[in-house]
């Protein structure tokens, strides 16, 4: 493997296309995600948010362009893929944790069975985990019994048990009462702190201010525009995002609080 | 218990202290069960007796009930087919659990053939597809007359002709057929989205199925599963056809010396007396699945 670069970005999506069909979904996307930053992803239902988080993660084919995960292209019909999901953490907003087992199973699946950890390191690093995501005593209970927040909570520990290179949170919160939306925004901003490389989409624009290094604006398939929130949120250039942060927030724009 | 802590403890602990006591309104409310519980009983076994009596009637009073009691009901008959109807039926079970096994194991292995992806494996899916069509279709007897008559016409070498073995193999590739149907549904059953999560983690295609879907898919099939065996356990009276002596074989024996039918009904009896547990058993089963699914309610 090439020695690791500091500045060369984690994860980096070159002219990307994928059409279901004859609908294109993602037309001539571009992305830079550097090491440490973290990536928002807004726009409309539609435009290619999820779409784009599971081209990055090989769930969905690109039709054409390239990805690379740390300079190396990830869309090679040779690439070994799961390798490279190994990579990558997931975390759905549906959470899709494994009913049949319990939080502590759900979180040392991969560490045992695709990183061969014994049965005791995974476990004592899986505590670790669920411990600082304020789990510690539901590891032995299963999926169901656990409110929305506590089970988004599992997956993202679940993701992060694998020590992933990159995060892609795809809409966490959307399925999650107002009240259990907070407690999962916290961990992502611990998780900010700690430096961990994230690309996120999300509704809640409040967060993406306060999370995000660059926010990226969807529109049919192509960033329409990027930089910082500040630019982005508060400073938008094209008609079509005002009127996105509009209908989204009531308010024309975001004003520095 | 002491009260020195009296306004000062926890709104309620007093409450705690007090022996529960039920209020007069669920008093009222299980008298009123009780009574419905009761008056429930009476009409069931009314009716029942009812019915019964009117069934009783129907049959004892028809132009033939003398000649059937004669011919069926006949005690002595009865008496000197049990034992050997009862030897035949270790045939049936041993059948049942040996095809059983290979069955189950045989149905995953195609439902599993056929949830492979990929040109390489064109080839074992549409040969797998193709297996299961033709023994879905194909009527049990007749899939058993081939293998017992057909197989053993061809004369091949190192080829068994024992009935047994013949007729357990056309149950085995018929039921594999039925049993492989269930379990893909069993595995189609599982959202998309625990393959996409057990893949995101790094998985691999088998690994996915091994720990993510097949252990949700297996929990599902398990009431049809056993709906299979039960008619698997009658359908082991068929190899009789090959002249393997099994309960059902045994019977006939009999009914051949003596051309009476009793011994056929003893099988019958026998054959509900196997079958009614196993019922029973799928029917707890699937109650506990469902209970396990939506726990909690009244409904
Ligand atoms: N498997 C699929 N087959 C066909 N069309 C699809 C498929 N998946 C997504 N699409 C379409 O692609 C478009 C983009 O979908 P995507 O899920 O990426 O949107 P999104 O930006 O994540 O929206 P939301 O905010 O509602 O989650 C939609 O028009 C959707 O209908
Ligand atoms: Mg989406």
């Amino acid at each position: 493997m090439t020695p690791l670069d500091p500045t060369r970005p984690v994860l980096e999506l070159q002219e990307v296309r994928k059409a279901y069909g004859p609908h294109l979904v993602l037309h001539s996307v571009d992305l830079v995600v550097p090491a440490h930053s973290v990536t928002v992803l807004i726009g409309a239902s539609g435009s290619g948010k999820s779409t784009l988080l599971r081209c990055a993660n090989l769930l969905e084919e690109v039709d054409d362009g390239a990805i690379l995960l740390d300079g190396e292209e990830i869309t090679d019909p040779e690439t070994d893929q799961d390798a490279v999901r190994r990579r990558i953490g997931v975390v759905f907003q549906q959470y899709n944790l494994f009913p049949h087992m319990t939080v502590l199973e759900n979180v040392t699946l991969a560490p045992r069975r695709v990183h061969r950890l014994s049965r005791s390191d995974a476990e004592a690093r899986a505590g670790e985990l669920l411990h600082r995501l304020g789990l510690g005593d539901r590891a032995g209970d299963y999926p169901d019994r656990l409110s929305g927040g506590q089970q988004q909570r599992v997956a993202i520990a679940r993701a992060l048990a694998t020590d992933p290179r990159l995060l892609l949170l795809d809409e966490i919160t959307a399925a999650l009462d107002p009240e259990l939306v907070g407690e999962v925004l916290a961990v992502v901003r611990d998780l900010k702190e700690q430096g961990m490389t994230m690309v996120v989409s999300t509704h809640e624009m409040d967060f993406a201010r306060e999370v995000a290094d660059q926010v990226c604006f969807l529109d049919a398939g192509t960033v329409l525009e990027r930089g910082t929130p500040e630019q982005v949120l508060g400073d938008p250039q094209h008609e079509r995002t005002r009127r996105f942060l509009h209908r989204v927030t009531g308010r024309g724009r975001f004003t520095a609080r | 218990m002491s009260a020195t802590t009296a306004g000062g403890g926890m709104p309620g602990a007093g409450a705690a202290d007090e022996p529960y006591r039920p209020s007069a309104r669920r008093l009222a409310r299980e008298a009123h069960r009780r009574r419905r519980a009761r008056r429930a009983g009476l009409v069931a076994a009314a009716s029942t007796a009812i019915t019964g009596t009117a069934l009783y009637l129907a049959v004892v009073e028809s132009p033939g009930w003398p000649r059937f009691r004669e011919t069926f009901l006949n005690a002595d008959y009865a008496r000197q087919a049990l034992p050997r109807v009862l030897d035949g039926l270790w045939t049936n079970l041993q059948l049942m659990t040996v095809c059983g096994a290979l069955i189950l194991v045989l149905g995953l292995v195609l439902a599993l053939l056929r949830t492979l992806r990929g040109p390489a494996f064109l080839p074992v899916r549409l040969l797998a597809t193709a297996y299961v069509d033709f023994f879905l279709g194909l009527p049990m007897i007749i899939c058993l007359l081939i293998m017992i008559t057909g197989v053993p016409a061809l004369r091949l070498t190192g080829v068994t002709t024992d009935p047994l073995l013949l007729g357990g193999a056309a149950l085995v590739l018929t039921y594999s057929a039925y049993v492989s149907e269930v379990f893909r549904a069993g595995i189609q059953s599982v959202h998309p989205g625990q393959r996409a999560a057990a893949r995101s983690l790094g998985l691999t295609h088998a690994q996915a199925m091994r720990y993510v879907v097949l252990p949700q898919a297996v929990r599902r099939v398990v009431p049809p599963l056993l709906n299979n065996l039960v008619s698997l356990q009658k359908d082991t009276g068929l190899v009789s056809i090959g002249g393997v002596i099994d309960a059902v074989y045994a019977a006939k024996i009999i009914t051949a010396q003596t051309f009476n039918y009793t011994p056929y009904l003893v099988a019958a009896l026998v054959f509900i007396a196997l079958t009614v547990p196993l019922t029973r058993f799928t029917d707890w089963v699937t109650a506990r699945t469902e209970g396990r699914r939506h726990q909690g309610g009244a409904v």
